[in-house]
């Protein structure tokens, strides 16, 4: 243990980048990441559900609007998007004097905002897809046996179709994830953004870069083993038994 | 018509380097998918390892970080390479890692990732009975890929290059922020210069969407003359 | 005198499909305790009939009378709707309904599906309603899988099970939707002894099925229809015994 603490204070020693105040920056990064990510993640997901309830409506009024706000938000960059909110709330005149200048002043909020609508059109979208997979048999026995169509919702098809739409919304927690280190284009410390100020200060793209992107990773397969470990827990009835 | 405050030339310009550096990138990760998904395939036990390796990689780290990574650490890259030749050997050479380039090959070796898994599933999708049936009437492995397994792959391949075209498309737009010009770039510039944040960012909005569109056109097209045979499925 | 209602009672029923009428004035009583197969070629429109009785299909003319109570429909845009969706929901309760294709709910357990509409729909008290799963179950022959899911368990298991959660309900009638016709042929025995039980029990209930040995030997009425229409009906030893018709003739014959 001694020999590893002083081999450890001798590898940091030697290595001008990695020093307390730049590990720092990247721990207050994964911070604000993780509080991005996980904040727009569930804010999305309680849109979506009542969202893609209404996208699969069998009303025009009703899923027609949902529909052409996914196919937005699915169908241009996350960077517009976010530059649209973020500039919008900058340069509209007015803003800037009432008591919502409070809050859009800080870009995380208007990142928040943009992160949050494009996983909730997102998010909208694979509920859609796995409330249509419902079986159609058990629907009907949902049906016959006196089930109003609510209640049929709440009980039947939802259950049924969160656990179908588990994998998929893991690749979407994946992908926000990922989609998220565009926030450092907006001035937010994430952790991108402290890897961004590390390579600029030191001139050391590979030890900036490389070191963040091991954090990535290792978050990435974070998120892949509780989503498996969710699905085996989840899915269980889906496979036969052996 | 919006006044665009005469950026509509460059913002023109820019949706120019948006498609070509998109068509590109697809390119080049059309080459790799297929070289990443026949490593995937085959016997030798390195070429399986170090396909993984490269898919599982570039899917575990955000975009933009291996841009940044790739395109800050390629020029230093590059000149500790001719570097070392210099000293080495006395050879002098410079070469200049230009953005566009840089974009191109990120984009392309990211997305060669995903083309990878798409390929592979659709190459383990083919019925076996056909490549036999290659097999037994004497057709040379080479024959056999363009004629048989290709063709055949690609129908099931579609639906998952059109995905990934469509993310591809979307991730064109991070290369702004390593200061390449493309249009959300010019939009962006616009934007501050002006502060009219909507003129400009809403129709390089809708031109993805319209891009997005005559692609999605176009795949279902193509899906229809790849299925000629299977019926409507 | 007091007349006790029926279970259930059909009048005259007309459905269509586009132009082509699939059902052309049906009409069927079913008294307590009696057990009615209906049989016929596919397309013969046996399923849709049943179907139309707990309205699972709509039909466009004719009245449902269960137990003495009425469905109510209203003209609409879209053609005849009831009136009153509550009451639908209500009356279907009483008249639990075994599919072809079991339809149990896969994310849920047997015992979880046995439970399921009768707390959330007729509102049993949760306990009260597991004793009683537990023994229905048990009367299947189900016992030890009630914490199975459905997808672990073998076609003719999950048909039981089925059985288990429409006995759940108490219903009035038994709707059978061709209970064997999708399992394997040496699985059908078992589905097809819980159903004699519950004959013998003196459950009303209404079978659409192949199975002309259990038609036979069980229903107290059969009836053979042909394109929509009854052809023969009555007693099974008179409609399957002795058939008038040509057509019902060729139907019983044995095909090889």
């Amino acid at each position: 243990m001694e020999q590893l603490n002083a081999w450890f204070t001798r590898l940091l020693a030697d290595n001008e980048i990695f020093t307390a105040q730049t590990i720092g920056y990247y721990a207050h990064g994964l911070a604000n990441t993780a509080q991005l990510v996980l904040l727009s993640l569930l804010i999305g997901l309680m849109l979506a559900v009542p969202l893609a309830i209404g996208r699969s409506s069998s009303r025009p009024w009703v899923k027609w609007p949902i529909f052409l706000y996914t196919y937005v938000f699915r169908g241009t960059p996350l960077l517009i998007q976010l530059y649209i909110i973020y500039y919008g709330v900058v340069f509209v005149d007015g803003i800037q004097d009432t008591w919502l200048w409070l809050i859009l002043e800080k870009p995380f909020y208007p990142a928040l905002i943009a992160f949050t609508l494009n996983t909730a059109a997102y998010t909208t979208e694979i509920f859609r897809g796995a409330i249509k997979a419902t079986p159609k048999g058990e629907i009907e026995a949902a049906r016959a046996y006196g089930m109003s169509q609510a209640k049929m919702l709440r009980r039947i098809v939802l259950p049924s179709a969160f656990r179908r739409a588990l994998p998929a919304y893991g690749n979407e927690v994946i992908f926000m994830l990922h989609a998220s280190a565009i926030a450092s284009v907006v001035t937010i410390m994430d952790l991108t953004g402290a890897a961004r100020f590390v390579y600029a200060r030191f001139y050391a793209p590979f030890d900036a870069f490389l070191f963040v992107a091991a954090i990535y990773l290792c978050l990435t397969f974070g998120i892949l083993y509780l989503f498996r470990y969710l699905e085996k827990r989840l899915l269980a009835h889906l496979k036969p038994q052996t | 018509m919006i006044d665009l405050q005469g950026y509509g030339p460059r913002l023109l310009q820019g949706a120019w380097v948006t498609i070509e550096l998109g068509l590109l990138s697809l390119l080049l990760s059309i080459i790799l998918g297929l070289l990443t998904a026949t490593a995937k395939m085959s016997r030798s036990w390195i070429a399986h390892r170090l396909g993984t390796l490269y898919t599982t990689l570039i899917r575990g780290v955000p975009d933009l970080v291996l841009m940044m990574l790739l395109f800050f650490g390629g020029q230093i890259g590059v000149n500790m390479i001719t570097d070392w030749l210099y000293y080495q050997f006395d050879i002098d050479i410079f070469i200049n890692i230009n953005e566009f380039v840089a974009g191109v090959v990120t984009i392309g070796l990211i997305f060669g990732a995903y083309m990878g898994e798409t390929f592979r599933g659709a190459f383990l999708a083919v019925d076996s009975g056909q490549i036999e049936a290659a097999r037994a009437y004497g057709m040379s492995e080479s024959l056999m890929f363009r004629r048989v397994r290709f063709p055949q792959m690609m129908r099931h391949a579609l639906p998952g290059l059109s995905n990934n075209w469509m993310v591809l498309l979307k991730t064109t737009a991070l290369v702004s922020v390593i200061g390449l010009t493309d249009m959300v770039r010019v939009a962006e510039e616009a934007t501050k210069a002006t502060h009219e944040p909507f003129t400009f960012l809403i129709p390089v909005a809708v031109i993805y969407l319209l891009i997005a569109s005559v692609s999605e056109w176009g795949f279902a097209r193509l899906q229809k003359r790849y299925n000629v045979g299977f019926g409507e499925s | 005198m007091a007349e006790t209602p029926l279970p259930l009672e059909v009048r005259n029923l007309k459905k269509r499909f586009g132009d082509n009428e699939v059902l052309k004035g049906l009409s069927l009583e079913a008294r307590q305790g009696d057990v009615i197969s209906l049989i016929g070629a596919s397309g013969s429109g046996k399923s849709t009939f049943l179907r139309c009785m707990n309205l699972l299909e709509l039909p466009d003319e004719g009245d449902l009378i269960v137990h003495g109570e009425s469905i109510r429909f209203k003209q609409t845009r879209r053609g005849r709707e009831p009136a009153d969706w509550k009451q639908v929901e209500r009356i279907r309760a009483k008249l639990s309904m075994v599919f072809q294709s079991f339809n149990l709910w896969a994310h849920m357990t047997l015992l979880e599906n046995v439970i399921e509409a009768p707390v959330h729909v007729l509102g049993k008290p949760k306990k009260e309603a597991v004793d009683h799963a537990r023994s229905l179950l048990e009367r299947v022959g189900l016992a030890e899988r009630a914490d199975y899911y459905p997808a672990q368990l073998s076609g003719g298991q999950q048909q039981r099970g089925a059985i288990a959660r429409a006995l759940a309900m108490e219903p009035e009638v038994m709707l059978f939707d061709e209970p064997t016709s999708a399992l394997d042929p040496e699985l059908v025995g078992d589905v097809l002894k819980v159903m004699r039980d519950l004959a013998d029990e003196g459950r009303t209930m209404i079978v659409v099925t192949h199975e002309m040995g259990f038609a036979r030997d069980v229903s107290s009425q059969v009836i053979y229809l042909h394109q929509g229409q009854v052809e023969e009906a009555g007693p099974p030893d008179q409609v399957l015994g002795n058939p008038r018709s040509e057509r019902l003739k060729q139907f019983l014959a044995p095909k090889f």
